[in-house]
């Protein structure tokens, strides 16, 4: 099961945050600043498994973005990395040829589209084409919405 | 793919400065959120950012709290509180609107307002009770879209307090017609599961439905309950194995829609689970895992592409068919997988490939030994991670021929990890390590040096508490105990006169405590310098109060002459006023003791026996408050065993049979060792045994007795030889025994200097050889059962001598004579030799020259006094058992074997012992074991040259009947003939030991009629036959038994399963029968003779056996338990 997914910068700024177990704001923050310093200390080229207390940690990087999952012992690595890749497969649809620009931006974006794919710190869904059309439904709700800063475009 | 992305990403940063770019066009200079996040990239300093979102935050509060806001600029307004409180400020006002949003938006509103509630709302946040009712709404509601939210916002944060309330609503949906309502609601009930499982018990049928939704999707959504509740219980769905590998099957061959494929590998997430469910259903259950080595095989097969994600399938494989009943060629094919990512050259593949080593390498450290310079190269890995993995692998494969190699790896990472978990873990490793495979004393000492200075106080408490236990508790040896305990001081000393200031706490605690206890074994050094050197740390700046205290106790036992004196009071004058209550105390301790020497030693005696200390087990001192409860009227208290008892006969039919009813109320009892497991709370999970952990589940499965071992130390005990075995080139390298281990240091530096590549290449190969001593399979010793090739050397030693045992002990043979001779590693060689069927024989030996025999003393003495314990099926010497050193008294036993009568031949017998002899007659006995009786048989020798007539023999006992059989003593015997004399005996009452005596008369032709005396000592374990029942019927006897005992035996805990391995022991032995042993526990059954049965529950906890003896007879259970004891002491 995943723990938690965090997404920052290469400067340590935090862009989101999913917490699978409840946890209390001072742990949070205290494992936000344990990940961004463990994670940006990483070398290039070395190992994207980490450990931190009795979890591991998966993280990759896209450019100037840090993924950084946290699942429990026993689960695969790779295929943890794999769902990395994959959420970041379906930002780049969604948003088409996604940049952390469209993340800082649209951040609420981001979380739906997370929660389509991810659900109680299990995949829910890894169909590329389902979570958009999910996603897509419910924008489309939104049609009518006048408000400029929400003109997203939808498939690239 | 992900090249793509990156190479945009790469050159979109530039971007925000750059308006124009059509990258930026989504993001609208007018949006709110747009000109805040501008706001602060243009910032230099935090100081600046909080200003700015102060204001933000500010101005935010005004508007949600003003009514004129409409929901849609509420939305607005939460997704900028949202991104402030992502940067680290609170925003709590805005928590009741977030929930409004909830409530009452629009759809897209109420999305935002429930993302807001998700990630602002704590599990355990009083406002979340105000979202119930929205929840419930929206999951009523006829919008899927509502619909789905909901579910996804209870998944995300429902305490469990509140599950009740909807869960009607949630499990409703299982029966949704839309499919991604019916997986969500699935996956919400996961998320319930594992936060409450009792509240979604009832459901488990609907569960089983969803596990054969046509909807692919929905189906695998179940699949992670059932991992869930096949983790906990795999025996109740053992039937669903066959439709898991149909599953499995189906997905492999890709009969999933495309939808499902990820990178053209089909439903890749789906197939690992199902392995993972698989692999627990498959273990230790060979029928089961035969339903799926075929999906097994053809997914190892389907998984040949190049990708990560296959090669996640593929450990997952070959983790599971690691993990059930094992196939030889699955395993060939599993071991060259993981050849290929220990050998890939990607960092993560190897990693896992070291991983997947670690997991298999217990089963078959051949594998290790394949991949051997792979494991020393990845040992120097610049990526620590790799590094420590690769301690972890090496952690598995310790032994006493290589633990100083690993133990000087693991604490070369130590001292470059900063990591406080790693090092907290790893500690513990080397700890546990140390004291299970330590070859001398002064590597002991100076590894445990370097785990205090390391570990520091981020360690473990229970390190160096268990390392003190072990220096004031001692091993089997007076001498190796003091020559420790004087090394530890020694080198605390040399530690002391260094630099004490840089020492951790803990350790300075550890060395206060070590010198305060046995300094006064340097006979060379004066107990005020130790005083010295100990105020000295008093006097440092970083000592802790703790320390200190330890420090003043250490002191208090050391002070004496008047220098030790003078500098305690010195010391003492000091802190008695200090402003810290428990120095002060300390302080004032130390200055009365240190004048008054008297008290001092009754206080602190030196080097005290922790042991003596007198505890009231009994708690009498509670007497006063128990007759003040009962006379006001409280119930007296029964042990548990009878409140079990009384329960059982109120039932009037009881259907529980005796192996549900007696576990329970055992486990409630059996705490009866003090002694903490404290090397297990240590080590990491992850080195338990695999078996071990399968039971503890309290599982049904049942161990018996003769199943096939499958796999042994040596790994899978298949007859197959693997190729790479031959192939294999060991380094040659001399093997060191654990006693030249120090030497490995420098023989290590002594690498022949050829050419500096070869010398490097050569380096590794000596490492390699050193690291991977004691796994090659030229250890035959292995299969034979003896499962340590080098005896641990730190044994603990056996604590809890019974007072029945100590008792008997003295009546025996001179106390000192049996601690000496307790557990005499002599007396190993010799028992283990013995040929698997024989009975329990003892061999006597005459200890006292008036002729008393003691068999009891015998079995202990033999090993040095050397005779042979003599386990003979026949007449003939067992062949199995050669002499090292031939007894005087061989040849003559020999022959008198040949007068032994017939019918006892072949039955079960001791060896013949002399019993008294003068220069006419000589008397031997032994003693045959026949089914209903024990036969002691006399053989009476005239070694004279004259005829003895009026021979007469009285034999007697107070503890047995003794009945003469066949004829009547013999009257005459002729010179150098040899006479037998039978007699039955059976026993009045048990003890451990009983005494025959008796006295023989005789008339020479010239003299007169002389007398001689002897007396025949024999354990009550020859006594002891196996009783044959049932299950059935010993939980019927079990309740009617009313005597009983309770004691902790030492375990035999270096076979792969102690319980049965300890069991076997007792029934070889003792002749117990073993009823059946089931899972951590085990029933045992004998009788002595034929109509006194004892039986008896075995238990295994912390580390000992945990045995509860019943029988009618009274004193029968001690007795047992007594030999019980020594049996496996012995072993």
């Amino acid at each position: 099961m995943m723990r938690f997914l965090l997404l920052f910068s290469r400067q340590g700024k935090l862009r989101l945050q999913k917490w699978f177990t409840p946890m209390s704001d001072r742990e949070k923050k205290k494992i936000i600043r344990d990940m961004t310093t463990m994670v940006l200390a990483r070398q290039p080229r070395s190992c994207n498994f980490l450990h931190w207390k009795d979890l591991k940690i998966i993280y990759k990087r896209y450019a100037s973005l840090y993924f950084c999952l946290a699942v429990e012992n026993q689960e695969n690595e790779l295929l943890a990395l794999e769902v990395i890749h994959r959420y970041v497969e379906l930002l780049d649809k969604y948003f088409g040829n996604v940049c952390e620009l469209d993340i800082i931006f649209n951040f609420e974006k981001a979380y739906f589209i997370l929660d389509e794919f991810l659900m109680g710190g299990e995949i829910q869904e890894t169909s590329k084409q389902i979570v958009n059309r999910s996603i897509e439904a419910s924008d489309m709700l939104q049609e009518d919405d006048s408000s400029e800063w929400y003109e997203v475009e939808l498939f690239g | 793919m992900s090249d793509v992305v990156e190479k945009t990403l790469t050159a979109l940063p530039s971007l925000l400065s750059l308006d124009s770019q059509p990258g930026s066009a989504k993001l609208s200079s007018t949006s709110k959120l747009g000109s805040l996040i501008r706001g602060i990239t243009e910032l230099t300093s935090k100081h600046e950012e909080e200003k700015l979102i102060q204001r933000e935050l500010l101005s935010i509060k005004e508007q949600v709290a003003s009514p004129n806001t409409t929901m849609r600029q509420m939305k607005e307004l939460m997704v900028r509180t949202i991104y402030c409180e992502m940067l680290g400020y609170e925003a709590s006002f805005s928590y009741i609107h977030a929930i409004k949003l909830a409530q009452q938006g629009s759809v897209l509103e109420k999305r935002v307002g429930y993302l807001a509630v998700s990630l602002f709302l704590n599990e355990s946040h009083e406002l979340l009770l105000l979202l119930v009712n929205t929840v419930l709404k929206d999951l009523q509601s006829t919008n899927l879209i509502e619909v789905c939210m909901a579910l996804t916002v209870v998944s995300q944060m429902f305490p469990k307090d509140m599950i009740p309330a909807i869960l009607p609503l949630v499990e409703e949906k299982l029966n949704h017609p839309k499919e991604i309502i019916r997986r969500k609601a699935v996956l919400a009930l996961y998320k319930f599961y594992l936060i409450a499982p009792n509240q979604v018990q009832h459901i488990h049928n609907k569960f089983r439905k969803a596990l054969c939704d046509k909807d692919p999707g929905v189906m695998t959504a179940s699949l992670h309950i059932y991992l869930q509740m096949i983790q906990e219980n795999p025996e109740g769905y053992k039937d669903l194995t066959g439709s898991f590998v149909t599953i499995l099957k189906q997905v492999v061959g890709g009969k999933l829609p495309m939808d499902f494929n990820y990178h053209s590998v089909p439903a890749p997430w789906l197939q690992i689970q199902l392995l993972r469910i698989l692999s627990l259903l498959g273990k230790n259950d060979p029928s089961t895992s035969e339903i799926m080595y075929e999906v097994l095989d053809e997914s190892l097969r389907r998984a040949g592409m190049n990708h990560n994600i296959t090669y996640a399938i593929l450990y997952e494989c070959v983790k599971c068919i690691y993990t059930i009943h094992p196939k030889s060629d699955l395993l060939e094919k599993a071991a060259k997988c993981i050849g290929n990512f220990v050998l890939s050259p990607k960092i993560n593949l190897k990693y896992l490939g070291l991983k997947a080593l670690t997991y298999v390498v217990q089963q078959d450290p051949k594998l290790a030994l394949q991949h051997q310079m792979t494991i020393i190269e990845c040992l120097d890995h610049p990526d620590l991670i790799i590094k420590r993995e690769t301690l972890e692998l090496l952690f598995r494969i310790t032994n006493a021929q290589n633990v100083t190699v690993i133990v000087e790896k693991m604490l070369e990472f130590l001292r470059i990890s900063k990591d406080d978990h790693n090092t907290i873990d790893l500690v513990g490793k080397v700890a546990e390590l140390a004291e299970k495979y330590a070859p001398d004393n002064e590597w002991f000492i100076e590894t445990m040096n370097t785990v205090f200075s390391i570990g520091g106080d981020v360690m473990q408490p229970d390190i160096p508490n268990s390392f003190l236990k072990l220096l004031s508790e001692g091993f089997d040896s007076v001498e190796e105990d003091r020559k420790l305990r004087l090394f530890a001081v020694n080198s605390y000393i040399s530690l002391l006169q260094g630099e004490p200031g840089k020492l951790p706490q803990r350790f300075l605690q550890v060395i206060s405590w070590v010198l305060g206890e046995y300094s006064y074994l340097k006979e060379d050094l004066e107990s005020a310098a130790v005083l010295r050197l100990l105020a000295k740390l008093l006097d440092m700046k970083n000592s802790s109060s703790e320390t200190k205290s330890w420090v003043f106790m250490a002191m208090t036992k050391l002070c004496e002459g008047t220098a030790g004196v003078s500098v305690a009071q010195e010391v003492s004058e000091t802190y008695s006023s200090s402003m810290d209550t428990v120095l002060r105390q300390r302080a004032q301790e130390l200055e009365h003791l240190s004048q008054d020497s008297e008290l001092c030693a009754k206080v602190l005696p030196r080097g005290g026996d922790r042991e003596h200390v007198e505890v009231d087990s009994s708690l009498s001192f509670l007497d006063g408050f128990v007759s003040e409860a009962l006379a006001a009227g409280a119930a007296p208290y029964k042990p548990p065993h009878q409140r079990q008892e009384e329960l059982a006969q109120a039932k009037v039919l009881s259907l529980e049979p005796y192996s549900l009813s007696l576990p329970i109320s055992m486990s409630s009892c059996s705490i009866t060792d003090r002694q903490s497991p404290t090397l297990l709370s240590m080590s990491s999970g992850l080195s338990g045994d695999s078996t071990d952990l399968s039971h503890k589940g309290g599982s049904t499965t049942l161990k018996l007795d003769g199943v096939k071992r499958v796999w042994g130390r040596e790994g899978y005990l298949s007859q197959k030889e693997p190729v790479e075995e031959s192939a294999q080139v060991e380094v040659p390298s001399p093997v060191r025994s654990p006693n030249q281990q120090e030497e490995g240091d420098s023989s290590h530096s002594q690498t022949p200097t050829v050419t500096p590549t070869l010398g490097c290449e050569q380096e590794k190969q000596q490492l390699a050889s050193s690291l991977f001593l004691g796994l090659s399979t030229q250890s035959p010793v292995c299969l034979m059962g003896k499962s340590e090739p080098a005896p641990q050397r730190f044994r603990r030693k056996a604590k809890s001598l019974n007072t029945s045992e100590q008792i008997s002990n003295s009546l025996i043979s001179s106390p000192s004579a049996v601690d000496n001779l307790l557990c005499n590693n002599l007396l190993d060689s010799s028992i283990t030799s013995e040929p698997d069927l024989s009975p329990p024989e003892r061999t006597t030996e005459l200890t006292t020259a008036n002729g008393t025999c003691n068999t009891e003393t015998a079995l202990t003495d033999s090993g040095m006094k050397g005779s042979n314990p003599a386990l003979n099926r026949d007449n003939s010497v067992d062949a199995t058992d050669p002499p090292s050193h031939e007894d005087m008294d061989r040849p003559k036993n020999v022959c008198l074997m040949s007068h032994l009568p017939a019918e006892l031949c072949g039955l079960a017998h001791s060896e013949i012992t002399p019993l008294c002899t003068n220069q006419s007659l000589s008397l031997s006995a032994c003693h045959v074991q026949k089914e209903d009786s024990l036969v002691l048989v006399v053989f009476i020798n005239n070694c004279s040259d004259s005829d003895i007539q009026q021979t007469r023999i009285q034999v007697d006992s107070e503890d047995l009947e003794v009945s003469c059989v066949g004829d009547s003593p013999v009257e005459e015997l002729r010179s150098l003939s040899v006479a037998v004399c039978q007699y039955s005996l059976t026993v009045k009452r048990p003890l451990v030991n009983v005494e025959v005596v008796g006295m023989i008369s005789y008339q020479l032709p010239v003299v007169t009629t002389q007398e001689l005396q002897f007396s025949y000592k024999l354990p009550l374990s020859s006594f002891i036959r196996p009783l044959m029942v049932s299950t059935e019927e010993y939980g019927t006897m079990w309740l009617a038994f009313s005597n009983d005992t309770k004691q902790n035996l030492t375990l035999i805990s270096d076979e792969q399963e102690p319980l049965a391995a300890t069991l076997n022991v007792l029934r070889k032995k003792l002749q117990l029968h073993i009823v059946e042993i089931i899972g951590m526990e085990g029933i045992v059954a004998c009788s002595l003779l034929q109509d006194q049965p004892c039986l008896m529950h075995c238990r295994v906890h912390a580390g000992t056996l945990a045995v509860w003896l019943r029988s009618p007879t009274p004193d029968l259970p001690d007795c047992l338990i007594y030999h019980c004891q020594r049996a496996l002491q012995c072993h």
